[in-house]
């Protein structure tokens, strides 16, 4: 067998919007085909992950919370990377804002005001934007590989919130758990209709900076600036364009988005700090930002699919005894069929089963 | 046994495996692709060695079955990238993250079982020779294989024909191509591997390094592995030294912890990744030396005119 690829004249603007659901119509057959041999009703477990969660109220409030920080962290990321940056630090500038935005909840625990819950916003996603201007830095003065240095951080975030965790911002009536004390009313973040559910602000922010984004990337000069300089720097410097600025921008965007995420997540969902405070978001986030083909109304979409893959994880343990690992498998494998299927929008392919012109490799 | 023969010893079981990973990675990027997987074909080899040693009751079984976890995973990424033209970077990434979860699903049921050690295989004479002899000759056989792989890495690359072509490809694919010379083959060839060292780096850390399983107990070497070929700016040699400084830092930093000096452990180990960066740093900001010693198609996609 032999595949041939054969370039298009121009995208082909079919597979750009078929190219996403192919790829989870794959995950779901792949997925299925794995239950099969893990002994499991692939119906049943499907249904379980992917359609259960959906049926009921407070599992939809659910997937909102879940969704919201792989939106937002998305959102950033498919900017950075739109503009040929590649932040992976996601997960590290998270963490650093839900520090940063702690700040004022464990240091000043006493300070009860309406501005305590906005300027935790703002801390948290200063905080993250900081977090990721050290690898802009190293990447626009030193010519330092971004995606390195980004990753390593984040092992440097968590082990600095584990030491601020069993240190110094643990709570003194916490039985030496490694926990913070729990924030205030005034510092956590309103639920969005509380008779319905316990979804939080972090969704609305989460649609919003999607919203801003695309409008952005679409109406702006910043938005076709950020799309020249990605395809070619080369076009972009006779534009006039700074890629150096670009790489700051870039990472400065996509790091205060995490870091909101970050803040959010603890002030919403949390309520405290602890030494694990997120299952792999920043991560997840770089999946949803290629599902969602790093556009951000896409974004919002794939960031509900991804999120439904953690929620159904979860009830897919309970219900039918499978481990909550099959998430980040099925993450995975999107990821894959993502990447293979993308290839569709740019290639026709070609697959011949004789070696008719040959000599190809 | 002295203090100080057995700080070398641990130096050499934390250096290993990135010396390993790092010299199949330097090959898989001589060629001209960039695969940012190792750490999930690492963790793939690591479970793999493990059920495999489980399973037989061998260790050397589990060295086989590392290699050949590590090498099959990382096909997925070459026909991804070299077959559908896929971005390398985002497909180096998906290796990873689905590495680290399907590894987690494999060995679920291999956490806190009791692993297989890899005996040491002395070399008489030489194992008698003092200090040297019990650090260097009383080693196991995936110590011998890293020396193997870093001198024949090295031959390959710049004393044989098809290292030669291996390194045309990677400078530049399309002469490569109008010569004759099989692009898309040989890095199929260089990406596997690159997997087969991930994998039995991998191997190491499940039956040398700390013989059991534990989820994501690669914690970040495959990065640091990445790091460190750029560090040895794509050198055998380099990457060999690259390779037993970082595993000097972890085992330093194991070891001012045990001592207690007043400095919080989680300082100490941030160490290893902040060592990267800052080598990282050192080694490129000067940004004509990079683009020398850089692959010039690394990282680029290549569809063959026709």
């Amino acid at each position: 067998m032999h595949i041939e690829l054969e370039k298009r004249a121009a995208m082909s603007p079919a597979f750009s919007i078929l190219s996403p659901l192919l790829a989870l119509a794959l995950t779901l057959v792949f997925g299925a085909i794995m239950f099969a041999m893990l002994g499991k009703d692939p119906v049943a477990a499907m249904s379980a992950i992917f359609v259960e969660p959906l049926l009921e109220t407070w599992s939809l409030h659910e997937l909102a919370i879940k969704a919201a920080p792989l939106i937002l962290m998305g959102v950033g990321l498919a900017v950075c990377y739109r503009s040929n940056n590649w932040n992976i630090g996601a997960e590290g500038q998270f963490t650093i804002g839900a520090i940063t935005g702690s700040y004022l909840p464990i240091v000043f625990y006493d300070w009860h005001s309406p501005l305590v819950l906005p300027l935790m916003l703002l801390l948290g996603a200063l905080g993250g934007a900081l977090f990721a201007a050290i690898p802009a830095m190293l990447k626009a003065h030193f010519n330092t590989n971004e995606i390195l240095t980004s990753l390593m951080l984040v092992y440097i975030a968590q082990l600095f919130l584990d030491w601020l965790i069993r240190g110094a911002w643990r709570d003194p009536k916490g039985f030496n758990f490694p926990v913070s004390r729990d924030f205030a009313p005034e510092a956590v973040l309103p639920a969005i209709w509380e008779e319905s559910g316990r979804a939080h602000w972090a969704f609305i922010f989460a649609i919003v900076a999607a919203g801003l984004t695309w409008f952005m990337m679409r109406y702006t000069l910043k938005g076709f600036e950020i799309t020249v300089l990605g395809q070619s720097e080369r076009a972009g410097r006779f534009a006039g364009f700074s890629s150096k600025k670009m790489i700051w921008f870039g990472f400065l965007f996509s790091g205060a988005l995490a870091g909101l995420a970050g803040i959010c997540e603890v002030s919403g969902s949390i309520n405290h700090l602890q030494p694990a405070i997120s299952p792999g978001y920043g991560f997840t986030a770089i999946i949803v930002a290629f599902l969602g083909r790093l556009n951000p109304l896409g974004i919002v979409a794939s960031g509900l699919v991804l999120g439904l893959t953690y929620l159904g994880g979860e009830a897919a343990q309970l219900s039918i005894g499978v481990s909550d690992k099959v998430t980040r498998v099925f993450q995975g494998l999107l990821l894959f069929f993502v990447l293979s299927c993308d290839t569709l929008i740019y290639y026709k392919i070609r697959i011949t089963w004789t070696r008719m012109r040959g000599g190809v490799a | 046994m002295s203090m100080f023969e057995a700080i070398l010893l641990t130096v050499i079981t934390a250096s290993t495996p990135l010396v390993i990973a790092a010299i199949g990675e330097l090959v898989t990027e001589r060629s001209g692709v960039l695969n940012l997987g190792v750490e999930g074909m690492m963790i793939m080899g690591a479970v793999a060695a493990f059920a495999g040693a489980q399973m037989s009751g061998s260790p050397y079984i589990g060295i086989v079955s590392g290699i050949a976890g590590g090498a099959i995973f990382s096909l997925l990424f070459a026909f991804l990238t070299l077959t559908l033209v896929a971005n390398q970077v985002a497909t180096g990434l998906a290796l990873t993250l689905l590495g680290l979860g399907a590894s987690g699903m494999i060995g679920e049921s291999y956490v806190s079982i009791p692993g297989i050690r890899l005996g040491n295989i002395p070399i008489p004479l030489l194992s008698d020779i003092p200090v040297i002899g019990p650090v260097l000759f009383r080693q196991d056989l995936i110590f011998y294989l890293s020396i193997a792989l870093v001198i024949g890495v090295n031959w390959f690359l710049f004393r044989s024909r098809a290292g030669l072509k291996l390194r045309a490809i990677g400078d530049s694919h399309g002469s490569a191509h109008a010569l004759g010379i099989k692009v898309i083959r040989t890095r199929y060839l260089a990406v596997m591997f690159g997997g087969a060292c991930a994998g039995l780096a991998g191997a190491q850390l499940s039956l040398v390094y700390t013989p059991q399983w534990v989820e994501n107990m690669s914690a970040g070497r495959g990065w640091i592995t990445l790091a460190l070929v750029v560090f040895a700016s794509w050198r055998p040699w380099r990457v060999f030294a690259g390779g037993y400084l970082f595993g000097a830092v972890t085992i330093l930093q194991l070891h001012a912890q045990a001592l207690g000096l007043g400095i919080p452990s989680q300082f100490l180990s941030m160490l290893p990744y902040a060592a990267t960066i800052v080598v990282l740093v050192i080694i490129s900001h000067n940004r004509r030396t990079t683009l020398m010693n850089t692959p010039a198609s690394l990282g680029k996609a290549f569809v063959p005119e026709r």
